[in-house]
């Protein structure tokens, strides 16, 4: 007992420690709320594109003395706007359109780190530095996730609704083209926030796993939010303890906690993990439909 | 419900004037005009790629015409809009049954448009969403997650969104797809009530047998609306074979030999 204690409470006396915790723990609140968007809308891809598609800005930005959110949030959308262009004027696929246009980004932000002399260090944009993570940044991020929270949290049903039916949306006067690049602008700002903690290459997990665990655990929208967040969060707390003791990379045992609660909703959720599915499916097979 | 559709003057509920609609320079849609009144349940027929899709989407103010005009209750498409008068009822195919709302939440989303920005229920949205589920009979079934629902509960619970919303128009796409008979029945039981209580009904199919049955009105589709107007007059072979480019059927015996694919 008094073991787990000092285990839990002797990080606490570091600062650096108290700061990446409550950093990562509101950082969770956001990719954990957009990622039940995220997996319901099926973007996963498109996290992923828009993520690496930010670096760019955040290079620029540093090298600017700008707040890299605003090179970050300036790059993720026009990343999004030049896939949907490609896309409507030529005939290539969504996918392949967003893989080219993500890498081509991706490509001229490591360019531009290797020539542009700043403070940043490419092994944290790409890893996050949550455990040195600046008062500046700590700043901008708390602005960034206050901002997407908000905006999510008024607009949540007709995001929802956009998600369900845009169709249906659309006719009774929801303007879909706006919802579409709002939420999309949103993913933008959630990824700059998800990269301080987790860094370019993983923060794709921050705004998928979670959204996709809680999905498996419950049929209902709002229950849905809440265990997104509460596994988001639990995995950033137990992932940067886990890091401290083990000395480990925090954004690799960040994600990895993640993948492990999804692994593990995966094989015992109640209704739609895997044992259950096996022991109704012979009776399943005797009644069609419920 | 019936007292609150709008009446317009004319009782005329939609009115298409000369439509043209082109994607990229290929037409879908040239020239077309038809006008429907109040109380009518109307078929749409035409073969894949004749634009009864277009027609639709034009009618929800999704594609911006070339040319021509459209009118619901004689407002222009925007203003419609604005009234909700417009409801559209999508294919089964094309809706996810594993998306987290439950049968009530859907039906909700049907008043979306007439709620504050942050879609919180009035008393008056929550009566409208019970009185819609009480006609479909799906009230005592409103917490069911929509996929946990039959294939016939599942066409009702979006007839009570259409219902909601308080549409006097209804587009409905392939309603009888993978329909059950009992459920057919029962569909066309509220079909008949929603005619009675004056909305318009446009209904996409190419089971010939619906259009003898119980719609009143035809659209005959290809490229441009070829008929429309009184079933009796426009449901003719010639017709028909217009339509289908050169496929002979006869009307009468489109009724005969189709049987419901779905009956035992």
């Amino acid at each position: 007992m008094t073991t787990l204690l000092t285990w839990l409470v002797e990080p606490l006396q570091q600062e650096f420690m108290v700061r990446a915790l409550l950093v990562s723990t509101l950082v969770s609140c956001v990719c954990g709320l957009l990622s039940c968007y995220m997996t319901l809308k099926g973007w996963a891809l498109m996290g992923d594109a828009v993520s690496h598609a930010v670096m760019p800005g955040v290079v620029i930005a540093y090298a600017l003395n700008l707040p890299f959110a605003v090179g970050a949030f300036v790059f993720g959308v026009g990343s999004v706007a030049l896939i949907g262009f490609i896309k409507q004027m030529t005939r290539i696929k969504e996918d392949t359109v967003i893989g080219l246009v993500f890498t081509g980004f991706f490509a001229l932000g490591l360019t531009l780190i290797s020539k542009v002399r700043s403070s940043l260090d490419l092994s944290h944009i790409l890893f996050g530095n949550v455990l040195g993570i600046s008062s500046s940044d700590i700043l901008q991020t708390v602005l960034i996730s206050l901002l997407v929270l908000t905006v999510l949290l008024v607009l949540r049903k007709d995001l929802l609704l956009f998600c369900f039916d845009p169709t249906h949306a659309r006719s009774i006067g929801l303007h879909t083209g706006v919802l579409h690049y709002l939420l999309l602008s949103m993913l933008s700002l959630a990824a700059v926030a998800g990269l301080q903690t987790v860094g370019i290459i993983l923060v794709v997990a921050m705004l998928v796993t979670p959204g996709a665990t809680a999905y498996l655990l419950t049929d209902r929208f709002d229950r849905m939010v809440w265990l997104s967040i509460l596994s988001a969060v639990l995995s950033s707390v137990v992932g940067i303890y886990w890091s401290y003791w083990m000395d480990a990379s925090t954004a690799g045992c960040i994600v990895l906690v993640q993948t492990l609660l999804f692994l593990l909703c995966f094989l015992l959720a109640p209704r739609h993990g895997l044992l259950a599915q096996r022991r109704r499916s012979p009776r399943a097979s005797r009644f069609p439909s419920a | 419900m019936p007292s609150r559709l709008p009446h317009p003057s004319a009782n005329e509920r939609i009115s298409v004037r000369h439509l043209c609609v082109d994607y990229h320079g290929v037409v879908a849609v040239h020239d077309a005009s038809l006008h429907l009144d109040a109380g009518s349940i109307c078929a749409l027929v035409g073969m894949n790629g004749a634009g009864k899709s277009t027609l639709f989407k034009a009618l929800m103010g999704f594609v911006r015409p070339t040319a021509g005009s459209i009118a619901i209750n004689g407002l222009p498409l925007h203003q419609a809009r604005r009234a909700r008068a417009v409801a559209y009822v999508p294919q089964t195919e094309s809706v996810d049954w594993n998306f987290p709302v439950n049968v009530h939440e859907v039906v909700m989303m049907g008043r979306y448009g007439a709620m504050n920005l942050l879609r919180i229920p009035r008393p008056l949205d929550r009566e409208a969403v019970r009185e819609a589920l009480d006609r479909v009979d799906l009230w005592p079934l409103r917490h069911r997650q929509i996929g946990a629902l039959s294939g016939g509960q599942r066409k009702r619970a979006f007839l009570a969104r259409a219902l909601a919303q308080g549409a006097s128009v209804m587009l409905l796409d392939e309603p009888f797809n993978g329909v059950d008979i009992r459920t057919e029945k029962l569909m066309i039981e509220l079909f008949e009530q929603f005619r009675l209580e004056g909305r318009t009904l446009m209904i996409s199919t190419h089971d010939l047998s619906h259009v003898t049955g119980f719609c009143d009105q035809v659209v005959l589709i290809n490229k441009t609306v070829l008929a429309y107007g009184e079933t009796a007059s426009v449901f003719t072979s010639e017709n028909l074979a217009l339509t289908f480019g050169g496929l002979r059927l006869e009307a009468e015996s489109a009724t005969a030999m189709d049987p419901d694919p779905q009956a035992p």
